[in-house]
């Protein structure tokens, strides 16, 4: 029974996770970790590849969970706070490239593909002409 | 065999992409550019890792160029490029400055006392802050500052005579003898 | 002297392999049979020498042969046997010589087993074999030999890092190089078609086994990666979108579509054009990956030594391999790709969709893995592309799979009414969508994506289950009736079922982990409490657990709830003394509805220890699910149709099968 209240208590409030972040780094305003939660997940820790500052265990990335926070507390918005990181190290601590000049196609071109993709193909079948046999029973569900 | 403009699709974008492919075989993924390079040296005031010694201010550091090299005793490259750090302490173009990142006095003052102590001064980052306003990500990594105290070149990773060669050399002869 | 010998065997591979590149093509130009009959002999010979090489390699390992500077640089006495032999394909030149060990394999097996082939056709599919298995084996011979001596020969081995040192690892890399390296016979046997100038329904009977073959062993080896990566690496992640991992998916996302492409080809003579271009891409994407792992243009947790002299090498052999066949395909596509019409609502056209979308979503992970390196080299900035790129790109565009593919069944061959087609879903859809509502109510609305996502997988588990209700005629008919039915399905369904339920799965953990994933950190003592989940977890104690080669932290966690434990479960770090670096062994208890999983951290230097505690819904459901789709492809291949290549009732128009009859 406790695991069904459980199990409901779950689906009502579930927490974010991330995977280094020390019990004393956290923030005690709820609302400001959630936020630091946020940023850090959108920042990546250079010294290993590929993760973000909250899943590495490295000093630098403690250092800039650290300095996320610090700058929360201090007053700074989410888009300040990601400035701050980004005029010392540049785009490249970002994981989600901005939309920006150089990276706008890369934003845009899976779309335009899939567009570009599905007009072909419509354009390709709309103008078939199917001979008229008999229809075929369908193999999968009739048994061949 | 007629060529359709759909056939030679694939073909055209497998060209383009084997290019970039080519010329990104040449290229180092973890070299990072700096965000300080031809900008000012960030502010910072540091305390010399010899208490007794005044602070390291980024204020001073103008009228003369100075090369300041981030370090630990616990970072296994420093030491492959100390050597040359202990020659250059002679040159008097320019001032060593060393930043000692999230060391101990103690375990500092031992690895200076075995491998020689290259440095006019030291500051010490404990909290890592200074180098994180450097834009450091690894060390060892040095800064060439001028005159105005500009940063204008960053060399990450343990430095080189090759590197000193073509890279930090050229930067020195602009500023004329050597004073 | 058991390296020499194996480095001479690769020497005389070479040169078979080379004659087996070149004799057979005059011999199938010129209908000589005797040339032709060089191809299988010397694809034998080929797999006889590789198999020796690579067996002096691995017995150069086991015997802690240090005068080898391979075995000196990567090994270590002290490690576990089972580990020294794994460890022959934990490093570059080895991992290179298992794969082409596995290239001559399957040339070997075309070889061996098949007798059904026309002569002509399997001397020019051998031959594009032998031309990939002589690039490699030259890559490997001047480039990455694994035998060069070391004189004088250390006493004791540098040892291995020891991340690798895992069960895993003795089955992930031999897993993914079936499958990347499986997909070569897809090339090849496209390149052959278009040398030859046809392509009809009885090649893609022969090539679709092993497509089937390939792709179940590169699902296996995807999932035992992401498997891997969770347990050793300490934080409960599965998939981080690093290049390496990408270079995995995008052959895995071309080679689904191959499969299904391949399907239209034999019953229905269409999508030639697609099943070729496919065949060309997919084994191109899996030589990119091989590149971008040793090559160092792409930075990664995974990569291997970095050389751009081998990236060189192998981007040469791309050049020749891809370039090549797509220039052929340009060529010669449009003679070869006549193929029967379809309209415009079909199974051929849901087919077409199917393979619309997985290449937009192969090409989005292809834009955000070599998108920095692009930018990068027109030197504009340095950009990286992580999760999020990837969640607002590839999540989006890979959704409409998830509906198409349960209806892609239900649709005719050929033409069909859309509405009666899709008609008999009526069950598995309104349940998915009432399914959808309960979630999205019982979490107040905050949670649309889980609900949209719970619901997609109610919609595929229950629609691909709903082909077997159909076929059996369940509610129609009497149960022994259905039951027969059942039992007269040709196992090729039972893999169609069973694997789209597989991602089904996946997708429902996915849904739950990412929403319901708890996680709790904290410095814990020996005999302090806390709770993850609905679990009690108690730190009973920490040992110091000597091992082979390394010394262990151990800490015993007591699990239980209402204050009674009912298992023990074991976290360690290890820490390798030669290598001067830690591991985590991590404890996970799983009910199979969920993981409990625990991580020891580092001592806080005040008697306790950073513990990291997670608990993670539907977790194990990933990785069921990823073995049942490898399981499914297994099972396909064991469908007696497939494997002896019994022509199919011919559902194509007279002209078309005379045609396949011919060949």
């Amino acid at each position: 029974m406790s695991r069904i209240i459980f199990a409901i208590m779950l689906m009502l409030f579930s927490v974010g996770v991330a995977h280094a972040v020390l019990p004393s780094e956290m923030l005690t305003n709820p609302v400001q970790e959630a936020r630091a939660r946020a940023i850090s997940s959108n920042l990546r820790c250079l010294v290993c590849q590929n993760q973000t500052i909250d899943d590495s265990s490295a000093d630098l990335a403690r250092d800039l969970r650290l300095i996320v926070r610090e700058r929360i507390v201090a007053g700074d918005s989410d888009a300040q706070v990601m400035e701050y990181v980004v005029a010392r190290y540049g785009n490249y601590v970002l994981l989600k490239p901005p939309f920006q000049m150089d990276t706008a196609l890369l934003w845009l071109l899976p779309f335009a593909a899939l567009i570009l993709a599905l007009a072909v193909t419509y354009a390709t079948l709309r103008g078939r002409v199917v001979t008229d046999d008999a229809d075929e029973p369908n193999d999968i569900l009739k048994g061949d | 065999m007629k060529l359709r403009p759909a056939t030679i699709l694939p073909l055209a974008l497998f060209a383009v992409m084997g290019g970039v492919l080519v010329i990104g075989l040449n290229h180092d993924p973890h070299v990072m550019p700096s965000t300080l390079l031809g900008a000012p040296l960030p502010a910072f005031d540091l305390p010399a890792l010899d208490e007794a010694q005044p602070k390291i201010k980024s204020a001073s550091m103008k009228g003369g160029f100075t090369l300041l090299n981030v370090w630990g005793s616990w970072c296994v490259s420093c030491r492959y490029e100390h050597p040359l750090l202990m020659s250059l302490s002679k040159d008097k173009r320019f001032k060593l400055v060393g930043i000692d990142w999230r060391d101990t006095k103690a375990h500092a003052d031992d690895y200076l006392l075995t491998n020689g102590n290259p440095y006019a001064a030291i500051g010490t980052d404990q909290g890592g802050r200074t180098v994180i306003d450097l834009g450091v990500s690894g060390a060892p990594e040095t800064f060439v500052v001028d005159n105005a105290g500009t940063v204008r070149l960053r060399v990450p990773g343990p430095l080189t005579p090759e590197i000193w060669a073509k890279d930090v050399e050229p930067l020195l002869k602009d500023q004329g003898p050597a004073s | 002297m058991i390296a020499e010998i194996g480095h001479f065997a690769l020497l005389l591979a070479l040169i078979t392999s080379l004659i087996q590149s070149t004799l057979p093509l005059v011999g199938a130009q010129r209908q000589d049979r005797s040339l032709m009959g060089v191809a299988s002999f010397a694809a034998m010979t080929s797999f006889v020498l590789v198999a020796i090489a690579f067996a002096a390699l691995a017995t150069s390992f086991m015997m802690d042969d240090f005068s080898v500077r391979l075995v000196a640089d990567n090994s270590q006495t002290a490690k576990p046997l089972i580990y020294k032999f794994t460890g022959v394909w934990a490093n570059h030149e080895g991992s290179m010589l298992l794969w082409v060990f596995i290239l001559v394999i399957f040339a070997g097996l075309i070889a061996a087993f098949g007798t059904n082939i026309p002569q002509a056709l399997k001397a020019r599919v051998l031959a594009v074999q032998g031309m990939i298995a002589s690039a490699f084996l030259a890559f490997v011979i001047f480039t990455s030999n694994p035998f060069i001596r070391l004189s004088p020969a250390p006493a004791e081995g540098s040892g291995m890092n020891p991340l690798l040192q895992d069960p895993g690892l003795a089955i992930h890399p031999p897993c993914l190089y079936m499958g990347y390296v499986g997909f070569s016979v897809a090339f090849s046997f496209a390149v052959a078609a278009l040398i030859e100038g046809k392509v009809d329904a009885a090649w893609a009977r022969w090539v679709r086994p092993w497509v089937l073959l390939a792709w179940s062993f590169l699902t296996l080896g995807i999932t035992l990666g992401s498997f891997w990566a969770y347990y050793i690496l300490g934080w409960g992640g599965w998939w981080f979108w690093d290049p390496v991992e990408n270079v995995s998916l995008m052959p895995w996302l071309l080679g689904t579509a191959l499969l299904h492409s391949a399907l239209v080809v034999e019953r229905r003579h269409a999508l030639v054009g697609w099943t070729i271009l496919l065949s060309i891409l997919t084994f191109s994407l899996s030589l990119i990956g091989t590149f971008v792992v040793r090559s160092g243009v792409l930075s990664s947790v995974h990569s291997f030594a970095t050389d751009p002299a081998r990236g060189l090498f192998i981007l040469v052999i791309i050049f020749g391999a891809t370039g090549g066949a797509l220039l052929l395909y340009a060529l010669r596509i449009p003679a070869v790709r006549k193929g029967v019409p379809f309209a415009i609502v079909s199974r051929e056209a849901g087919l077409m969709l199917n393979n619309v979308f997985l290449v937009v979503c192969a090409a989005t992970v292809f834009f955000g893995t070599f998108w920095p390196l692009f930018i990068d080299m027109i030197g504009r900035d340095k950009i990286s592309v992580g999760v999020p790129y990837y969640n607002l790109t590839f999540v989006p565009l890979f959704a409409p799979i998830f509906i198409i593919m349960v209806a892609g069944p239900f649709l005719k061959w050929k033409r069909d009414d859309l509405k009666p087609a899709l008609a008999q879903l009526f069950w598995p859809a309104w349940i998915a969508v009432a399914v959808g509502l309960v979630v999205a109510v019982a979490t107040f609305g905050n949670h649309v994506f889980t609900a949209l996502g719970i619901a997609l997988s109610t919609w595929i588990i229950l629609g691909s289950v709903w082909v077997l209700i159909k076929r059996a005629r369940i509610f129609s008919v009497s149960f022994d009736q259905s039951l027969s039915l059942l039992a007269a399905t040709p196992r090729a369904y039972y893999g169609l079922v069973m694997g789209h339920m597989g991602l089904g799965l996946v997708l429902l953990s996915i849904t739950c982990i990412s929403t319901w994933q708890q996680e709790n950190i904290l410095s814990m003592k020996p005999g302090s409490r806390t709770t993850i989940g609905p679990y009690e977890i108690t730190l009973q104690s920490i040992a110091q657990v000597p091992g082979p080669n390394y010394v262990a932290e151990q800490g015993s966690f007591g699990i239980g709830t209402g204050g009674a434990i009912f298992r023990v479960m074991t976290a360690e770090r290890r820490f390798y003394p030669l290598q001067r670096q830690t591991t985590n062994q991590t404890a996970i208890r799983t009910n199979l509805i969920s993981n409990t999983y625990i991580a020891l951290g580092d001592p806080d230097g005040q008697g306790g220890w950073t513990v990291r505690l997670y608990y993670h819904p539907m977790a194990p459901w990933l990785w069921l699910g990823g073995c049942l789709m490898a399981l499914a492809g297994f099972v396909s291949l064991t469908d007696r149709r497939l494997r002896v290549g019994v022509a199919q009732k011919k559902l194509v128009p007279a002209k078309a099968a005379v045609a396949g009859a011919a060949s």
